[in-house]
């Protein structure tokens, strides 16, 4: 049985219910305690789990992810939350060469099953420093998982997917979707796996590939196109690293056209890896050159009329979509 | 309350009531900024700094221009008293073109330099080790300016805190670390996130003095600055001075705040900074009636023009979204 919820109480549902099954489980960061963090996603869970296992801590994002590696490398399983995802930087070095590393260096004996979550992006009206997508940084090092789920069903099965895993996964949760994402969850034991894609819509004409908040735009375009007569395929990645490239090459195979959209940056963000590879490794399947939809190499600005300039909308993907069409 | 008490550095009726002056500014600037935000006028996070007032007052007034300062995200008062127009505020909280940032940010992310204003980012004490280095170029070119930090009691857990501290004390620099000790870091009492009373007590492993004292006192704010940027200035290096205060509102105005009391709230409301001062200077009748009626008068239509500018004030131009990233 499926129950309806949003994108922030899939998230909750899924530690709450990884909490009660697995006593290593526990929660830090800044004010996720009896506040129940800035967005309200560990409301309540205070009071179910106490204060030792929903931890309110200092402001200090180096130490709250060193504590969980520190934690996991004890068979723990922590989630540690960053109050925003921009602030994800001052518990860089933690991640990057902490985390990343331990199993590269033990000569794969020791695990950091710990799990990092990024409220992530924009369109919320946050500027410069609560709108970022670092989520390329992440994939850019090697020995770290990296998903991006956009819907509710996704937000829960994931979540308990990267509690489960050994390897320390980032979880970027998307702020415009917290509230606006709301579809049914499983109930249950259901877990969404770490690596797959989900093909959103079927088409031959054209596929998207895309994450995030981005998804739902995609959506909306290939709906505009398909009034058109072309029928467009819209991928959502969900996991980010490692990326599903069998389900991607399937789907290049089929339409021979490629526009890849993403929220972050255009300068090596994942849309730059996704078209080198499928261009080193599909190039016959390829009937026109792959395209980007993405935000223009620039900050997130705080004025609406600036942000608006740069995000990725529905208009900007239908009308590279049609472009991709007609070459 | 302790009463307020005059002790070395002099101030003159005229100058008592200049900061009487700054201390109702600032607080009629947070107050209409809060309004707006309930209209719908601003899209995003304010953070007031209603009820701190004084340590912004008592820090800044007085400090030369080429005194640099690092203010928080509570701390405007600070942009208007080293001489930032309220238009120019006004229109940077409304994320307009005329604002510091030209609408690319809002808050107190920009800052002036021909005013010796730093500009901030989010991340909560990154502006302690940019304070280290414009001291160390005060210190290079053997001029005595003197630099002002600000930061929460919250951001002196950030590991960025403890890395400047003790780059300043080794260097000797000529630094003030103000902490502004509102007593909670968003919904987190200090006593969950810090082991000691007073973040006073930090500076002593960094080789240099903490002192902790009222900061709802605007007297003996500038009491302790006055002393501390006599040392600086003289060569002897930082001082921590934590000024013990409460902010009224919720975290960001978004904030409902149920993590305080109500009787929490309203003890600190009756120490009010600006009315403790008030009773203070009309005691000892430096100030009337009929001046503080000047005053609200000058403050309310000073702030009144800056509304009106800033709303009146053109968008940014949206091909601005990718410029300023580089200078070549
Ligand atoms: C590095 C970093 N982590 C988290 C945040 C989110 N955040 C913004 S203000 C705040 C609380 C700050 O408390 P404090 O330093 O005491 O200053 P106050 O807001 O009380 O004036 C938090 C957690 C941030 N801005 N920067």
């Amino acid at each position: 049985m499926a129950k309806e919820l949003t994108y922030l109480e899939a998230i909750r549902e899924a530690m709450v219910e990884e909490m009660r099954r697995d006593p290593k489980v526990f929660v830090l960061g800044e004010d996720v305690g009896p506040y129940g963090g800035a967005f309200g996603v560990t409301a309540g869970m205070a009071e179910e789990f106490g204060e030792a296992r929903v931890i309110d801590t200092p402001i200090s994002e180096s130490a709250i992810v060193g504590t969980a590696i520190g934690a996991s490398l004890r068979g723990y399983r922590p989630i540690a939350e960053m109050q925003f995802a921009d602030f994800i930087s001052c518990g860089f070095d933690q991640i990057v060469n902490q985390a990343a590393t331990m199993r590269y260096r033990h000569g794969g004996r020791v695990s950091v099953p710990i799990v990092v979550r990024a409220p992530s992006g924009g369109n919320v009206g946050g500027g410069l420093y609560h709108s970022q997508n670092p989520e390329a940084w992440f994939i850019h090092r090697p020995g770290l998982k990296v998903v991006a789920p956009s819907t509710a069903w996704d937000a829960k099965g994931l979540l308990k997917a990267a509690i489960r895993d050994d390897d320390p996964v980032i979880y970027f949760e998307h702020k415009y979707l917290y509230r606006r994402a709301k579809g049914p969850v499983p109930d249950g034991d259901e877990i969404v796996e770490i690596g797959k894609a989900a093909t959103r819509r079927e088409g031959t004409d054209a596929t998207v590939l895309t994450y995030g908040a981005m998804v739902l735009p995609a959506l909306d375009a290939a709906e505009r196109l398909s009034a058109e007569g072309v029928e467009v395929e819209v991928i959502d990645l969900r996991t980010l690293m490692p990326y599903d490239k069998a389900a991607i090459f399937a789907s290049i195979e089929k339409t021979s056209r490629c526009l890849i959209v993403h929220e972050d940056v255009k300068t090596l963000g994942l849309g730059a890896e996704l078209s080198a590879v499928i261009v080193e490794e599909r190039f016959e399947h390829l009937d026109a050159p792959i395209r980007r939809v993405t935000y223009p190499d620039t900050h997130c600005p705080f004025s609406h009329v600036l942000e608006a300039a740069n995000l990725p909308n529905a208009d900007r993907i239908t009308e590279a979509l049609r472009q991709l069409a007609a070459y | 309350m302790p009463p307020i008490k005059r002790t070395k550095f002099k101030l003159s009726p005229e100058q008592l009531l200049e900061m009487y002056y700054w201390l109702k500014h600032i607080r009629a600037f947070d107050e209409r900024l809060s309004a707006l935000v309930k209209q719908g006028r601003v899209r995003s996070g304010v953070y007031t700094g209603i009820g701190q007032e004084a340590i912004i007052v008592g820090t800044c007034y007085g400090l030369r221009r080429e005194d640099y300062i690092c203010p928080l995200h509570r701390d405007l008062g600070a942009f208007l008293m080293k001489g930032v127009s309220s238009r120019t505020m006004m229109a940077q909280m409304l994320a307009k073109s005329a604002g510091l940032s030209k609408g690319r940010d809002s808050a107190l992310h920009s800052g002036v330099p021909e005013l010796g204003i730093f500009g901030n980012t989010s991340m909560l004490g990154a502006n302690l080790p940019v304070a280290v280095g414009l001291a160390l170029s005060y210190k290079i070119e053997k001029v005595d300016h003197v630099v002002v930090a600000y930061f929460g009691e919250g951001a002196s857990n950030v590991g960025d805190f403890h890395e400047a501290l003790n780059m300043a004390g080794v260097m000797k620099l000529p630094v003030l670390f103000i902490c502004e000790n509102n007593q909670y870091a968003y919904s987190v009492p200090l006593e969950k996130s810090m082991a000691i009373d007073d973040v006073a007590d930090r500076a002593r492993g960094y080789g240099f003095d903490g002192v902790a004292i009222n900061g709802n006192d605007v007297l003996a704010v500038y009491q302790s600055t006055q002393g501390a940027l006599a040392r600086a200035r003289a060569g002897d290096g930082p001082t921590l001075i934590e000024c013990k205060t409460y902010r009224w509102h919720g975290h960001s105005e978004h904030d409902k705040a149920f993590y305080r009391t109500q009787e929490e709230v309203a003890m600190w409301r009756s120490r009010d900074p600006i009315t403790t001062f008030t009773t203070y200077l009309t005691g000892m009748n430096v100030l009337t009636d009929e001046h503080i009626q000047e005053v609200d008068a000058r403050i309310t239509a000073d702030i009144d023009d800056a509304i009106a500018f800033a709303m009146d004030a053109p968008d940014p131009d949206p091909a601005d979204a990718v410029t300023d990233l580089l200078a070549t």
